[in-house]
């Protein structure tokens, strides 16, 4: 099942970047697609952590709110570069994400907003570095960690 | 209708070379290796963002346009990965961040 999920996103994939549409043209891709897939299942590689379709239902109402949050941020480190009123703060966070790819999906969207970084993480504690008590805050408030742990869906 | 798109994408453009320079200015000034990296964030998220808004607005619709969101995607998806890097690379090697330190940091 997830395999033919797999090979129908690398299909779809492959359309569209290549832009022609004879018949060898798509029997080749669809061959190495098929190819792909089988390399990917022997490898064992397909399974929630390597496909995670279960993000896909909420994923663009999270992508809409991580770019507005990513733009406001924007303008924030502008702003705190030409002040130059630079007061970095260091703190540890706890993600209440179950699986592995929502953790790392949290902590890409903690580094992917300018002014916070995520630069260790044990188990599921997050040490984040800060450029402003205010960016600090942003993420002390657990608004972004309840959002991931609603895109998982898991509990 | 052309002249609306053009003015839309020199608008993106604008703003997208704004944070690139922004962010450079901040890859100089600021103090240490974990604040720089708040920079070169910038960099990577507004600066790239905007600048493929604009390229999307000059292109119309098309096949283009599909591969530049996809080159959008696989830059946010990549991006913080080098960034996470960076910083734990500093950390590792025992660089501890300026400013203070609010409760036990790992």
């Amino acid at each position: 099942m997830k395999s033919l999920i797999l090979f129908f996103i690398l299909l779809t994939l492959w359309l569209l970047m290549s832009g022609h549409y004879s018949i060898l043209i798509i029997s080749l891709g669809i061959f190495s697609c098929a190819f792909c897939v089988f390399v990917a299942k022997r490898g064992k590689l397909i399974d929630d952590e390597g496909l995670p379709i279960f993000f896909i239902p909420r994923l663009l109402n999270y992508i809409i709110w991580l770019f507005k949050e990513i733009l406001k941020s924007n303008l924030s480190t502008a702003k705190v570069i030409i002040n130059g009123k630079v007061e970095p703060e260091t703190f540890t966070v706890k993600a209440s994400q179950v699986t592995d790819v929502a953790k790392v999906t949290y902590a890409n969207s903690i580094t992917l907003t300018p002014g916070t970084v995520t630069t260790k993480m044990q188990k599921d504690v997050f040490e984040v570095h800060a450029l402003n008590s205010d960016f600090g805050n942003d993420v002390r408030t657990n608004e972004m960690d309840n959002k991931v742990t609603w895109l998982e869906g898991k509990n | 209708m052309e002249l609306i798109l053009d003015i839309f994408s020199g608008i993106c453009f604008f703003i997208g070379s704004l944070s690139i320079i922004i962010g450079a200015c901040g890859l100089i000034k600021l103090p240490d290796v974990f604040s720089r990296i708040h920079a070169a964030g910038m960099i990577d998220t507004g600066g790239t963002a905007f600048f493929i808004l604009g390229m999307i607005f000059q292109t119309g619709w098309s096949l283009i346009t599909v591969k530049l969101i996809l080159i959008g995607v696989f830059i946010f998806f990549t991006s913080p990965v080098t960034s996470h890097v960076t910083a734990n690379l500093a950390r590792q090697k025992n660089i501890l961040p300026v400013g203070k330190k609010i409760g036990k940091i790992l």
